[in-house]
């Protein structure tokens, strides 16, 4: 496991599309060495030949009818946009 | 009916709506009443609409009168956690990123309780997106314990436990991702369920962890709890995570299945940092039980101590994913100061989120990143792997485990809101059962002498939660701890 000290604020904000103050990239990187040093401890555990688990009851194959069903009405899919027109949401200008 | 209906159990209210010696309208008035008396002081709401609540128990009572009654929760206020979508009302996760968004749809569980005939009564606060462990991360207000208004409710659905013991609900929603709902049950006194995952459908509940998340009830009484498990229990195709099994009648099993049960102690979850005075209260349950009859057994989870580290890499993790969808684009805060698509991003998602939520994304977003994920993500896979064999190798031998729910009563706000990890061990003894992904209860079992409740967790075996219930019952049978009310 790789030491605490790599974290790459600057990096990791970006990755997760979050523009951090100066202040909090530095309350972060300590917070999170601390976090982080505390989950060294996961190394201890002796996991040769451990399968790894995503779900506790793994479910397999879901399939739903192919019933079609009605999906949100337009106006109340788009009441929660923070800018729309003409029933579609509004963005700056992506290219130009 | 006492004059204090508001702390009154649903099975008791059921039976005098069903005499009609109370109507809904009566009993929903009542809660909102008391709920207009206290809440300045607990602070368990973000909204409520009571012009829509007494409409709802209007109807109750309309369906009633016409010889339509649907059930024992036809007619009762239950509120509802704040990440549970409920059709025209306001949905915050009390976040700032979601302010002014409101629920175009119901979710499966309030979708479920409303065809049971509950009236659904208020948005509940909790910690943003349900990340936290006493309120103090929502954005909007922190809540107070009702039996300590200086101490925490607990969290992350803190709204829920302290509505539900302050009287202004007669049952409540919450999510339990690491013990969401069992830490605030015990921190304020009432009983708390999380079932097993899979149980419950997640549709339109706010996603923070979604391989852990489950809905669950907070009530007075056991039989309360499974009163509410019956109602929102269910396969659902919406959710396709949700298990098909059959749902037992929870209430009969209660009289039916007696024990004596085999009951296992770990010892791992009575070691350091367990406050005496919970360790003696817990002890004190775990002699009731022996004492009617039940076997109680040594078991072994060695693989506990991992629990919290194994926790923090796989939920934040699936935070960080599930949290991507706050984008500013279709709903949700969007920034003034973007000007490009980028922008829109990280500004709305800089100034949507509280410090808390933003750590949890950075955590989850490094330990996915290229380069770690086999030393961090997939190494906490491997782990839970190791922590469930523990449950049920454990359960081979016994019908449940006793634990404390918290390793501590109610702490003071602001206590331990500067030290994240420090907050995080609060949930040291709750985090193992939802990485197993087990059925887990937590029932009052006494009081401090400084009159902060205990609670006892109970932690069953996958999809029994008949016996789980039927195990709390025994014990809520031959104490009044669930009797007693706060002053307020």
């Amino acid at each position: 496991m790789s030491q605490p000290t790599d974290l790459n604020i600057d990096h990791i904000a970006t990755l997760a599309r979050l523009a951090l103050s100066p202040e909090e990239k530095a309350a972060f990187s300590q917070q999170l060495g601390g976090i982080l040093s505390y989950i060294e401890q996961l190394k201890e555990v002796d996991i040769s030949g451990v399968e790894p688990m995503a779900h506790s009851f793994p479910v397999y194959n879901v399939w739903g009818e192919d019933i079609p069903r009605p999906g949100l009405p337009v106006e109340l899919a788009l009441k929660n946009a923070p800018a729309q027109r003409d029933n579609m949401i509004v963005v700056p200008t992506v290219v130009e | 009916m006492s004059s204090e209906i508001f702390y009154q159990p649903v099975s008791a209210l059921a039976d005098a709506l069903a005499a009609k010696k109370l109507s809904s309208v009566e009993l929903t008035q009542a809660v909102i009443e008391r709920t207009k008396a206290v809440d300045d002081r607990v602070l368990a709401f973000n909204s409520y609409d009571a012009d829509d609540a007494l409409a709802q128990a209007r109807a109750s009572d309309a369906r009633r009168a016409a010889g339509q009654a649907r059930g024992p929760l036809d007619g009762i206020p239950v509120g509802l956690k704040d990440v549970i979508s409920v059709a025209g009302q306001p949905l915050t996760a009390s976040s700032k990123i979601l302010a002014n968004f409101v629920s175009p749809y119901d979710a499966t569980v309030t979708l479920k309780l409303k065809d049971a005939g509950a009236v659904c009564w208020g948005r509940l606060n909790l910690d943003e997106f349900a990340m936290g462990s006493s309120t103090e991360n929502s954005a909007f207000k922190t809540s107070s314990n009702p039996w300590a208004l200086d101490r925490v409710p607990g969290g992350s659905s803190g709204g829920s436990a302290a509505a539900l013991a302050a009287g202004e609900a007669i049952a409540t929603l919450g999510s339990d991702t690491g013990g969401s709902i069992r830490q605030p049950a015990a921190l304020c006194g009432i009983v708390g369920m999380k079932p097993t995952y899979g149980l419950v459908s997640r549709y339109g509940l706010i996603a923070y962890a979604s391989s852990l998340d489950q809905i669950g009830p907070f009530t007075r009484t056991v039989e309360d709890a499974a009163i509410m498990l019956g109602t929102i229990a269910g396969h659902d195709p919406l959710d396709s995570t949700s298990f098909k099994t059959e749902i037992p009648d929870y209430r009969a099993a209660l009289k039916q299945r007696k024990g004596p049960w085999k009951l296992g102690v770990a010892k791992e979850y009575f070691g350091e940092g367990l406050d005496p005075e919970v360790a003696a209260s817990v002890q004190r349950a775990i002699d009731y039980y022996r004492q009617q009859g039940c076997e109680i057994k040594e078991v072994s989870l060695p693989h506990t101590k991992y629990a919290v580290a194994t926790y923090y890499i796989i939920a934040t993790a699936e935070c960080s994913s599930n949290l991507a969808r706050f984008d500013g684009i279709r709903y949700g805060h969007r920034s003034a100061k973007a000007t490009d698509a980028i922008d829109i991003y990280s500004l709305s998602r800089a100034e949507g989120f509280g410090p808390e939520v933003k750590r949890r994304i950075i955590l989850g977003t490094y330990v996915l990143s290229s380069g770690y994920y086999d030393a961090y993500y997939l190494r906490a896979q491997k782990v839970r792997a190791l922590i469930r064999q523990d449950f049920l190798n454990a359960y081979k031998d016994v019908d449940a485990i006793l634990t404390p729910t918290s390793p501590t009563p109610a702490f003071k706000k602001g206590e331990k809101a500067s030290d994240p990890l420090s907050m995080y061990l609060s949930d040291i003894y709750t985090i193992g059962v939802n990485l197993a992904g087990l059925p887990g209860i937590s029932i009052p079992c006494g009081f401090t002498q400084s009159k902060l409740p205990v609670g006892l967790q109970i932690i069953g075996q996958p999809f029994r939660e008949a016996d789980l219930l039927a195990i709390a019952h025994t014990y809520e049978q031959g104490h009044t701890w669930h009797t007693e009310h706060p002053t307020l």
